[in-house]
C-alpha cells in the first residue's frame, strides 16, 4: 500500500501545476477510494507536514473516507431542491432497501449509501449518484430500479 | 490587431463557417451535468450512429446549456433547409423520428419544437417569441450553448479573445481597469462588492507574484451557474482573468472548483491546456511581454472553503477555515502573496466589458445594480433552469414570465433565494425587484442566483430545519458562536418540528440568533441565523401551528428528517495511530 501510494504521489507531482497536503489527498482518495492509514504516512513524508497536519486536513473535507469501499456507492441529494421534489421517498425507500438507517455500509460490503448535500443538477431533481453516475428526475421506482441494476446487472 | 490574433481568428473564422457549410448539418446538444442525468450522452450517441447511418454529412456537438432545462434533453439543429431549430425533450428513442422530420425531410412541425431561431416556420414559433428564451440577454451566457466547449476556435470565432487583444496591444492597464469600474459590475458571488473598487485594492500591491483566484466552489444547492459557465464556456472565465491579471498587475490565476464536478472540471483544465498551446496563456501572451499562468485548484467537500480566506486556506492545501482580517487578501493572500477573488460569473462579464464599453453595461440594469443576474430556478416551478437575465425585473415576473408559474395548478408560497444562508421570502413581496438593494430591504438576498419556489404543500418549519441542517453541517467550527450556535438551533428546530417545541424556544433561538451575529468570524455564521430569522419574520404561522396545536400546517413535517454523519470522522477513526511516536 505504501508503495502505491507513492506511486500515485509522483504520478500527480508530474502532472500537477503544485501539491499540496490536500491535492495529494484528494489523489489518494480518488484512485484507490478511500484514504488507507499507510497514505496518511507517505502524504505526511512527501510533503514534509507532520502526520497530525495531514490527518487535519483529510478528516476535514467530507469526501473522504478512511476505511475500505464498498463496491458501489450510492448517494442521495438531500439539498433544499431535491427535498421539495420527494428526494426524502426516494432516500428512504434505498435505506430501507438495503437495510440500513442512515448513512453506511451494508454489511457484506457490497453497497454503501451517504447524502450529499448537492450534486450540481438541480434543474432535474430529485437527484441520485450511483458509483459517481449522477442520475436525476428520479422517483422510487426509478431509483429503485437503478439500484437493482446496479446489484445484479442483468 | 495583434499579428498572433490575426492568425488565431482567421483560423477561428474558418472553423466557423465550415460549422455553417450549406452541406452540413450541425447538431448541438445540451450535456451538462443536469442534461447527462438524463441521458444526454446516450442521445448524442444515438444522433451519431443515425446520421452515419444514413450518410449524412453533419457534426454532432455536445454543447453547455442554452437554460431552457425543463426541456432536456435539448437538441439544436441546423440545416439549410430550416435554418436553425430548437427540439426538446429528445429523448433516445425520439431520435431516429427527429432525424427523420427535421434533417431529412425539412419538416419542424414535430411535437417536441420549441422554436426556430432564423427562419419563419408556419406553425413554430420564433425563439424570439419563446418565454424563457425571449427575456433574457445572455451576456455572460453569450456563447453557452452556442459553441462547443471544447474547441477554443469557436469562441475565438466568436469575438473571442478580441478584447484580450485590443488591451494588450492598444490599452493602458488602468483604461482597463477604469472600463470595469465604469461599467458598474458588483460581484456576483453573493456579496456584490464592486469589481471595480476591489481589483483597485490590488493594483498597488507589490509584485511579481500576485494571484486571482477565481471561486467555482459553488456549494449552494439550488445554484449551478458557476458549474454551468465552466462547462459551456470555459475560455470566457480565462479571458477575464488574463484581463484582471493585466489590469491588477497580477502574475497567476487559479480556478478554484469542488473535485467530484468533472464536467467542469476537465472543460477547464483543456481550455486551459488549448490556451496555452495558442499562446493565450503563459509567457508572452499574443506575442506581447505580457505573461500570466493559470491553473486549477481541485477542493474537498466543505462548503466555507467558498468563503474568501477559507478559499485561500484550501488553496494553500489546509483545511478550509477562515482567516481574521485585517490584513485584507489585497495584501496578505495565498501563500502570503496579495491577491483578489472574483466569482466565476463576475469574470464571465470581463471580456464583454472591455470590448464593448464600460458604458455599455452601465445602460442595462436599474439603480446601483447594472447588467444582468443568472438565475437558476428549481423547485416548485414549471420552467426550471438557469436565464440570464436584466436586473430590474420583479420576483412575480421572474416567477410567471420566465418560470411559467408554478405546476399542478398550487399556490406559491416561499421563495427560497440566495443559498441557504439566503433565507425565505413569503409570496406577497413578489413585487421586490430584482436589485441588490431592494432584495436586501424585503429581507432576502439574490446570493448566487439561486431561487427555489416552494408551494402550499411546503411547510416552513420543515425547509428551515433543512437549511439548518445544512449550515450546521458545514461549519468549519474555528468559532464557537457559528459552531454552538448552529448546533443548538438545529436542536430546537427538530424539537419544533417534532410537535415538542414551547414558546420560549423562538425567543432561546432569536438569542443565539443574536450570539451568532455578532460573534462569527465569516459569513457563515454572520448569516446562519437568516434561515430562522426570515422564517419568523414571514411564515410565523407555520411555527405557531406547530407549537399551538402539536401538528403541521401541511404534513410536510412527517417525512424523514436526513442528518449526515454530524461530526466529522471521530476517534475511532484515529485507532490505527498505535505508536504515538511514529516515525517518518
Amino acid at each position: 500500500m505504501r508503495e502505491v501510494t507513492r506511486a500515485l504521489l509522483q504520478e500527480h507531482e508530474n502532472v500537477a501545476p503544485r501539491t499540496t497536503v490536500l491535492s495529494c489527498l484528494l489523489e489518494v482518495q480518488e484512485n484507490l477510494h478511500y484514504v488507507p492509514e499507510e497514505a496518511i504516512v507517505e502524504v505526511a513524508k512527501y510533503t514534509g507536514h507532520s502526520i497530525n497536519d495531514v490527518w487535519g486536513v483529510a478528516s476535514f473535507y467530507t469526501n473522504f473516507r478512511f476505511t475500505p469501499p464498498p463496491q458501489h456507492m450510492v448517494e442521495v441529494c438531500w439539498g433544499p431542491t431535491c427535498h421539495l421534489l420527494g428526494a426524502m421517498d426516494v432516500l428512504v425507500a434505498i435505506q430501507s432497501k438495503l437495510g440500513l438507517e442512515g448513512e453506511g455500509d451494508v454489511p457484506d460490503g457490497v453497497i454503501g449509501l451517504k447524502y450529499n448535500t448537492c450534486l450540481g443538477a438541480c434543474s432535474q431533481g430529485p437527484v441520485i449518484s450511483v458509483d459517481e453516475k449522477i442520475t436525476g428526475a428520479v422517483t422510487v421506482e426509478t431509483a429503485l430500479s437503478v439500484l437493482e441494476e446496479t446489484l445484479n446487472p442483468s | 490587431m495583434t499579428e498572433a490574433y490575426k492568425n488565431l481568428r482567421s483560423r477561428a473564422d474558418e472553423i466557423w463557417a465550415d460549422l455553417h457549410d450549406p452541406e452540413t448539418v450541425w447538431v448541438r446538444i445540451g450535456t451538462t451535468i443536469c442534461g447527462r442525468s438524463i441521458n444526454a450522452l446516450g442521445v448524442v450517441e444515438t444522433f451519431r450512429a443515425e446520421l452515419a447511418r444514413r450518410g449524412i454529412k453533419s457534426v454532432v456537438s455536445e454543447v453547455g446549456c442554452l437554460g431552457l432545462c425543463y426541456a432536456e434533453p435539448l437538441v439544436d439543429i441546423r440545416t439549410a433547409g430550416v435554418g436553425r431549430v430548437l427540439l426538446g425533450p429528445v429523448d433516445v428513442d425520439a431520435v431516429s423520428g427527429v432525424v427523420d422530420n427535421v434533417i431529412v425531410n425539412g419538416n419542424v412541425n414535430v411535437p417536441n419544437v420549441i422554436g426556430s431561431f432564423e427562419k419563419t416556420i408556419e406553425g413554430v414559433p420564433m425563439m424570439s417569441e419563446v418565454p424563457g428564451w425571449s427575456n433574457q440577454h445572455r451576456i455572460a451566457l453569450r456563447n453557452v450553448g452556442q459553441i462547443d466547449p471544447g474547441d477554443s476556435f469557436q469562441y475565438i470565432a466568436n469575438e473571442g479573445y478580441a478584447a484580450l487583444d485590443v488591451a494588450l496591444s492598444e490599452k493602458t492597464p488602468e483604461e482597463v481597469l477604469t472600463e470595469v469600474r465604469s461599467s458598474g459590475l458588483r460581484g456576483r458571488g453573493g456579496a456584490f462588492f464592486s469589481t471595480g473598487t476591489k481589483w483597485g485594492f490590488l493594483v498597488p500591491s507589490p509584485g511579481p507574484e500576485k494571484y486571482i483566484l477565481c471561486n467555482c466552489e459553488e456549494g449552494d444547492p439550488g445554484a449551478y451557474n458557476d458549474k454551468g459557465i465552466l462547462e459551456g464556456d470555459p475560455n470566457t472565465v480565462i479571458e477575464g482573468l488574463l484581463l484582471a491579471g493585466f489590469a491588477t498587475g497580477a502574475s497567476n490565476g487559479i480556478i478554484f472548483i469542488r473535485h467530484g464536478h468533472d464536467g467542469p472540471i476537465s472543460r477547464t483544465k483543456e481550455a486551459i491546456r488549448q490556451a496555452y498551446e495558442l499562446g493565450l496563456v503563459g509567457k508572452n501572451i499574443l506575442g506581447t511581454d505580457y505573461s500570466f499562468d493559470i491553473e486549477v485548484s481541485l477542493v474537498g467537500e466543505s462548503y466555507v472553503s467558498g468563503e474568501e480566506t477559507a478559499l485561500m486556506e484550501a488553496v494553500e492545501g489546509k483545511t478550509a477555515r477562515p482567516r481574521s482580517r485585517p490584513p485584507f487578501p489585497a495584501a496578505v493572500g495565498v501563500w502570503g502573496k496579495p491577491s483578489n477573488i472574483n466569482n466565476v460569473k463576475t469574470l464571465s462579464y470581463v471580456p464583454e466589458i472591455v470590448r464593448r464599453g464600460g458604458e455599455w453595461f452601465n445602460d442595462i440594469g436599474v439603480n446601483l445594480s447594472k447588467g444582468t443576474a443568472i438565475l437558476c430556478l428549481s423547485g416548485h416551478i414549471n420552467r426550471r433552469g438557469m436565464y440570464e437575465v436584466e436586473l430590474g425585473m420583479t420576483l412575480q415576473q421572474v416567477m410567471d414570465e420566465i418560470g411559467g408559474g408554478v405546476p399542478g395548478g398550487r399556490q406559491i408560497k416561499m421563495l427560497q433565494t440566495g443559498g441557504p444562508l439566503g433565507g425565505l421570502l413569503s409570496a406577497d413581496k413578489m413585487d421586490t425587484v430584482l436589485d441588490f438593494e431592494a432584495m436586501r430591504a424585503a429581507g432576502a438576498i439574490l446570493g448566487s442566483g439561486g431561487i427555489i419556489y416552494g408551494d402550499d404543500s411546503t411547510c416552513a418549519v420543515d425547509l428551515t430545519r433543512l437549511l439548518i441542517a445544512f449550515c450546521q453541517f458545514e461549519s468549519c467550527g474555528k468559532c464557537f458562536p457559528c459552531r454552538l450556535g448552529m448546533t443548538h438551533l438545529l436542536d430546537m428546530i427538530e424539537r419544533i418540528r417534532g410537535g415538542e417545541g414551547q414558546q420560549e424556544d423562538l425567543d432561546l433561538m432569536r438569542r443565539y440568533g443574536e450570539s451568532m451575529q455578532a460573534g462569527s468570524l465569516c459569513g457563515h455564521g454572520q448569516l446562519g441565523f437568516n434561515p430562522v430569522q426570515s422564517a419568523f419574520r414571514d411564515f410565523m404561522a407555520d411555527f405557531l401551528v406547530h407549537i399551538n396545536e402539536n401538528r403541521c400546517p401541511t404534513g410536510s413535517c412527517s417525512q424523514y428528517a436526513a442528518n449526515p454523519m454530524r461530526t466529522r470522522p471521530g476517534p475511532e477513526a484515529t485507532a490505527f495511530i498505535t505508536d504515538p511516536y511514529l516515525r517518518n
